[in-house]
């Protein structure tokens, strides 16, 4: 017996069918994408009782074939065997949340119709019951013809029985389907009504905990309130917690380099090694803490039921520009950086909603940026208060992170009048049940993030900043020269130059665009090469950056580079993820430019206004 | 009468839905968590701000989130 068999998860979403797949699978996950599709394809590896190895797939919750989402066109596609380049699976295991039999039952009728060797997992029993519901699995089994397991995924109870069961199933593979009789959807959801009566021995008059928690946590005043205070609670974490790990990533960067300067002789390769792959891949790998952090707040939020709560009550703000509540999510994500914001519109089932959130994900003032920020503001602001604990520094700093928000929602609001236009999209939403986060499946959640993050800096990352390098490395500068002058990228400073000179630009600053390209906060390095400051560290640079930049530029330059900024794409990573979420170059095109459009209109606008008025 | 003028936290019978008010995804989407006719319903919670805009819905032992434009279009009577 060489044939290696599969088994595919399918239920509606909120049914704890990821618990139950970590539960089955353990750490051993693959994550990709199905062909064609921007759809994340989740499969691990499952021991049967005899040893045997089965791959198993997590298909993305789905209500019903009848798809509204690509999400559940995947699953449908895949279940039925209609997917280019997936076998159909040889055993379903349908997951059903046992304390919503008469919901779940609905699509589980119809996936049993199509006859194949079936499973089903009557997950979450240990919620029903304390919801007080007494269930009868055997009943259950016998109303739909499959065996039916109890499970608790998460306490790892009935998953040797549920394994059994799978073996069990599997030596009917490869017999004929025997196709049940379709039922319309009004008929199963009947059916599943009867079923469930059957199913349930008694049920108690206990009211779930989900109404009263839910009185206050969306509540009109309250809700807010709560959502805001742990929003405050998350930014200061993202930024001061994962402080010392970046400063330990970039310290690792450093021996590194140091380390290859040591081993390969001085050249084009040691200068690639360490300024070309080091330096641009480390600038971009010691986010990876602040990512870290952020996603494991969006992923306890996610798991406790509470993001659903957050998209409810952020909805009438996101309705406002066009938009649903569903949006939040990737937006707060892009506070850390766009590529996991960008990412994370996968959820979004609205193609338009979708589109509309990828272009404006950019916007959200990410963390590259601070380091720009924070060098030009300490340079050219004055360090007073203008109010009890409100220094006008910090004040700056709020006001840029305002402006990106609100730059934010004009663009969408424009984009969905014209090039995103279509009937409002709607929010439509189920709010699961509260549960207790769990540390393991909150571990590999973090771990598979952190993951296809490294992954996308180990590749799309990594040649960007490859080719980079070369138009800053060649043509090599005579002695005494500048080598950033000398480069190709110095050659297309001084061609940008006449278009950023009306905004107040002065050429260094021309300059110090091109690279900033790779990574926002390389701009700081590039103005410190360029005004010869003679330190390696991006921190070191900055304290001779500020001085230079107090006494060289005007205050309206200065402020028009900061508004430049909050608008410019200048991260070519981000770029590329677009690109390959929106599957060509039409988008990135359309982003790249109205960002650039907006860059320099607001840091035109900033300009003139800041002469005009004396500063 | 409309849920969304249907009073907070009673049960209401949905007697019909205007289906072709909404979007032919909408329509699916609420199909298939079963906002469709004869369905039990009863509005929980009530967003934000002037318009009260989401509303969250219980439907059997599930909560669901849905517009007021949504709900204009269901047709309910108390039960």
């Amino acid at each position: 017996m060489s044939r290696k068999y599969t088994a595919a998860l399918v239920g509606n979403p909120n049914s704890g069918k990821s618990a139950l797949f970590n539960a089955l699978t353990g750490a051993r996950q693959k994550i990709a994408n199905y062909a064609g599709v921007t759809v994340e394809r989740k499969a691990g590896r499952l021991i049967l009782p005899s040893g045997e190895p089965v791959e198993l797939l997590d298909l993305p919750g789905s209500y019903s074939f009848d798809a509204a989402s690509p999400d559940e066109a995947v699953t449908r596609d895949v279940v039925k065997g209609t997917f280019d380049g997936e076998a159909v699976p040889d055993v379903l295991v349908i997951v059903i949340d046992a304390a919503n039999l008469e919901q779940h039952l609905v699509f589980a009728q119809e996936v049993l119709e199509l006859g194949r060797p079936t499973v089903v997992a009557l997950n979450m029993v240990d919620l029903a019951e304390r919801d007080g519901l007494t269930l009868d699995p055997a009943a259950l089994s016998e109303a739909l013809g499959v065996p039916v397991v109890p499970t608790v995924a998460v306490r790892r109870r009935g998953i040797s029985e549920l394994l059994a069961a799978i073996a069990e199933a599997e030596t009917h593979a490869d017999e004929e389907a025997h196709k049940r009789w379709h039922l319309t959807l009004p008929e199963r959801r009947l059916s599943a009504k009867h079923i469930a009566r059957g199913t349930i021995l008694s049920k108690s008059t206990r009211h779930s905990i989900e109404n009263g928690v839910d009185k206050v946590l969306l509540n009109p005043w309250i809700g807010p309130v709560i959502l805001f205070g742990l929003l405050f609670i998350i930014f200061q974490a993202v930024f001061a917690w994962a402080t010392p790990f970046a400063d330990a990533l970039e310290g690792g960067v450093g021996i590194l380099s140091e380390a290859t300067t040591d081993l390969v002789p001085a050249g084009i390769v040691r200068d690639f090694l360490t300024e070309g792959v080091l330096e641009g891949v480390g600038s971009v790998v010691v986010f990876l803490p602040q990512i870290v952090i952020l996603f494991a707040f969006i992923l306890i939020m996610e798991a406790s039921g509470y993001m659903a709560r957050a998209a409810f009550l952020m909805d009438r703000l996101m309705a406002g520009v066009g938009l649903s509540g569903k949006s939040f999510i990737p937006l707060l994500s892009s506070f850390a950086c766009a590529i996991p914001g960008i990412m994370a519109t996968r959820s979004i089932s609205d193609p338009k909603d979708r589109l509309t959130t990828i272009l404006i994900a950019p916007l959200m003032t990410c963390s590259a940026r601070l380091p720009v920020y924070a060098v030009i503001i300490a340079a050219v602001i004055p360090r007073t208060t203008i109010g009890p604990g409100i220094g006008l520094q910090g004040l700056v700093l709020f006001a840029l992170y305002v402006a990106g928000i609100v730059g934010a929602m004009v663009v969408a609001l424009v984009l969905r009048s014209t090039v995103t236009k279509g009937a409002a999209s709607g929010f439509i939403m189920e709010l699961p049940r509260y549960q207790l986060p769990r540390l393991k499946d909150l571990a590999i959640g973090l771990w598979q993030r952190a993951w296809v993050f490294l992954r996308r800096a180990g590749t799309i990352i990594f040649v960007a900043t490859i080719a980079l390098w070369v138009l800053l490395s060649f043509p090599k500068a005579d002695p005494g020269e500048s080598q950033l002058d000398a480069s190709f990228a110095g050659a297309v400073a001084d061609a940008l130059h006449p278009v950023l000179e009306p905004v107040g630009f002065n050429r260094e600053m021309s300059l110090a665009l091109v690279p900033a390209i790779a990574a926002r906060e390389v701009a700081v390095s590039a103005l410190a090469t360029t005004y010869a400051v003679d330190a390696e560290d991006e921190d070191v640079a900055a304290e001779g950056v500020t001085e230079k930049i107090a006494a060289l530029w005007s205050l309206p330059t200065a402020l028009a580079f900061l508004a430049w900024f909050v608008f410019a794409p200048q991260c070519l990573s981000t770029i590329a993820v677009a690109r390959r979420e929106t599957n060509g170059w039409k988008w990135p095109t359309v982003m790249v430019v109205y960002l650039f459009a907006l860059a320099w209109l607001a840091a035109g606008a900033t300009h003139w206004i800041a002469v005009s008025l004396g500063l | 009468m409309t849920l969304d003028g249907f009073d907070s936290e009673r049960s209401a019978r949905i007697t019909s839905v205007d289906w072709a008010a909404l979007a032919e995804d909408e329509s699916k989407r609420l199909q298939a968590l079963g906002v469709d006719e004869g369905a039990e319903v009863a509005i929980m919670h009530r967003g934000i701000f002037g318009t009260r805009d989401p509303i969250a819905l219980r439907l059997g032992n599930m909560t669901i989130a849905i517009r007021r434009a949504h709900a204009a279009a269901i047709t309910v009577e108390a039960v």
